[in-house]
């Protein structure tokens, strides 16, 4: 197709040329870590160069150089497409020799890279992605689930709009994994908290045109429609839901899944008064500011979505499990990543669960009224903290069959 | 306004929003037929032309304060100069050649140009409002018809059938007509041939430009819009029959009506059915519906 063409972009950088002592177990003396996400897509924002930068920031305040330790990243266009990302990820294990494999939106991809790394034994940190199968019935010894999920948000969602009367829900989801996953999720907290669900489409991933589907969302007559679709699909349908009144005629949007490049795309005017969920927002305290100036110098002046903040914080943490397994092996870092506490200054102090599941505080965000708004980005009132051990799913709800054994 | 819940009712909405979709379409692909028909030349580029067009109402609204109705003009004027100057440096270089080089020729050139801008604009679209004069909307009974997309059918319309007028119906449209049967002969007469394609590029570009400023208010302003959009265009085209003005317009509104009741059937086949008619449509008719043998 004639978007996304791209070849694989081999970026990067050599970051610590000068190293002398590689460690002994560290494969061929270099870690090498591949960042392949969407880079030309309606994901790109999300994740894309952002989450390369993320890497190589991580890297940096790491202090890889200085610890002896060589660090090379790389990153590739998986174009949205599963049989790309897995063909990627098969050519970076065998022949490329990277080590571990980071972000991957899009679950669909998630999913087939998940399969690739488990089969050679290598890591695949995932920040991007949302389903959350990656730590239910796909779970995997090689993989960890950093960022977010789908049940994460539709608890965060799902539940605070059920408790403030939004009781019956029509849903517009994307039709493929990530949006049935992240579908099935808040119907389940929407029928918990007592709500019903009218009706559902499914529509194509990257829709132009919602008005068809708008008009039966309306039709239902549902209080709540819920988007169950994520980047430019959920920007067009919020524009267009508002061409079409349905604010006015007294059904509510609930965003399911958002991120701060779509509410910057959309303008606050359009936005405004969106309620979701997110792990991370970069004006929670001095630390995260820091980190976000640092990292707009160097993306043209883009502030990190959760996503990108999320490959600063894995990179890091995998870093830290390598100089304390003192390997670069795939499924021992990962057990030692579950083994150590997680700590970076953008998600604070957490954990990684033995289903790979990560776990930090979520919030639950308002976008603001324009008059709210004092400077670039300032775009979000918290509403709540989720504390993470309510934040995501209880670990013997996954059916993960890795933890069902013990 | 909530008369919603008859099934028929509900449908009549469906049908109107297909045929708003079918105006995208039938304006954009009209500007592909002119092009194929006068220059036998696939423009790839027409995608990110269309984006471009787009661009330009964004830009000129956020850099120049100019507005949605002097971007009406100013951006088909604007990507318009642009595709002339495409056309005189490399185009005019590929007529004696065989389609592939032409399509290659635009659809590497669609790619840069949908780089750079996401290189400058990233991808995640810029927003584009709804002129004053067009917001709001009017209750049908059936539906709740935005004034901005009642306007998108009436323009679109319009240029459409004036493009086919001036085509089919006027002297300066059997010159053009000529001079793809038989340049040399039309350059005897003191026409200037050269000088008359390149025009009609210029011209088969701005109406995907118009198309792209058309789409500005209700879509994101996205380097990728146009990539989305052209696939579906070239298959519009195709079912038409290349080259076919009439054709090409009227299967744009007719795919968008297909289309729109695809989306209520079953929405998941909603960007495939398009193909599957294309299929069938070339195994029965292979020059299209409109389309004659060459």
């Amino acid at each position: 197709m004639m978007k996304r063409t791209l070849l694989s972009t081999l970026v990067s950088g050599a970051l610590a040329l000068t190293a002398t002592a590689a460690h002994a177990q560290v494969s061929d003396g270099v870690i090498k870590i591949g960042v392949m996400n969407d880079m030309s897509g309606l994901y790109a924002d999300i994740s894309g160069m952002g989450s390369v930068i993320a890497a190589k920031l991580a890297v940096e305040d790491f202090g890889a150089e200085k610890k002896g330790m060589k660090v090379e990243i790389v990153s590739a266009d998986h174009q949205n497409k599963p049989d790309i990302g897995s063909s990627i990820a098969r050519k970076w294990f065998d022949t490329d020799k990277v080590d571990a494999i980071f972000d991957v939106p899009t679950s669909s991809v998630a999913l087939a890279v998940n399969d690739v790394a488990r089969e050679k034994g290598k890591a695949h940190i995932n920040s991007g992605a949302a389903t959350s199968d990656l730590t239910g019935k796909n779970c995997s010894p090689n993989t960890i689930h950093f960022t977010y999920d789908t049940w994460m948000l539709a608890n965060g969602t799902g539940s605070a709009i059920v408790k403030t009367g939004g009781d019956t829900w029509f849903f517009l989801t994307s039709d493929y994994a990530f949006g049935h996953a992240l579908e099935r999720d808040t119907e389940a907290v929407v029928l918990k908290s007592g709500g019903k669900v009218l009706g559902k489409v499914r529509h194509p991933l990257n829709s132009q045109d919602f008005s068809s589907f708008l008009l039966q969302a309306q039709a239902s007559k549902a209080k709540i429609i819920g988007l169950a679709n994520a980047g430019g699909d959920t920007q067009n349908a919020i524009k267009q839901a508002s061409e079409f009144g349905i604010g006015k005629g007294g059904q509510n949007l609930a965003g399911l899944l958002v991120f701060l490049p779509d509410v910057h795309s959309l303008g606050l005017a359009k936005a405004q008064g969106l309620i979701f969920t997110e792990t991370f927002y970069w004006d929670m305290n001095d630390q995260t500011r820091a980190w976000t100036k640092r990292f707009a110098a160097q993306s043209g002046g883009k502030y990190p979505s959760m996503v990108q903040a999320g490959v600063y914080g894995s990179v890091i943490h995998y870093l830290k499990a390598i100089e304390a397994a003192k390997t670069d092996d795939g499924t021992k870092v990962v057990a030692k990543m579950k083994e150590l506490p997680t700590d970076d200054v953008l998600f604070g102090k957490g954990s990684i669960r033995a289903d790979g599941r990560a776990l930090h505080p979520a919030y639950l965000v308002e976008v603001k009224k324009p008059s709210e708004s004092k400077g670039p980005y300032d775009y979000y009132k918290i509403r709540a903290t989720i504390p993470a051990d309510q934040a995501f799913r209880p670990m013997d709800q996954g059916g993960c069959p890795m933890v069902a054994k013990k | 306004m909530e008369i919603f819940g008859i099934p028929t009712q509900a449908l009549f909405g469906q049908l109107l929003i297909g045929l708003i979709n079918g105006s995208f379409y039938a304006l954009l692909s009209l500007g592909l037929a002119v092009i194929f028909g006068l220059l036998n030349i696939i423009n790839f580029t027409h995608g990110a032309q269309y984006m471009m067009g787009a661009f330009v109402a964004y830009l000129l609204l956020n850099k120049l304060e100019i507005g949605y109705w002097w971007s009406l003009a100013l951006a088909p004027v604007v990507v318009g100069i642009t595709g002339v100057i495409i056309e005189r440096l490399m185009l005019s270089k590929l007529y004696k050649l065989d389609h592939l080089y032409g399509l290659l020729l635009t659809f590497g050139l669609g790619l840069i140009i949908q780089g750079l801008f996401r290189n400058e604009f990233g991808s995640s679209g810029q927003p584009y409002p709804i002129p004053e004069q067009l917001q709001g909307g009017q209750n049908l009974g059936f539906m709740f018809l935005p004034n901005y997309r009642a306007w998108v059918i009436g323009v679109s319309l319009v240029v459409c059938l004036g493009t086919w007028y001036v085509m089919e119906r006027t002297k300066l449209g059997s010159y053009l007509r000529a001079a793809t049967e038989n340049p040399s002969l039309v350059q005897a007469f003191g026409v200037n041939v050269p000088r008359m394609i390149t025009l009609t590029y210029g011209f088969g570009v701005g109406l995907a430009a118009l198309g792209g400023v058309m789409a500005a208010p209700i879509y994101q302003v996205s380097p990728q819009m146009g990539a989305d959009l052209i696939i579906v265009v070239f298959a519009v085209v195709v079912i038409g029959g290349m080259g076919s003005i009439l054709g090409s317009i009227l299967t744009g509104f007719g795919l968008g009506l297909v289309e729109g009741l695809t989306k209520v059937f079953y929405p998941e086949a909603s960007n495939t059915v398009i193909f599957v008619i294309m299929a069938i449509v070339l195994l029965i008719k292979p020059a299209g519906l409109f389309g004659t043998q060459k």
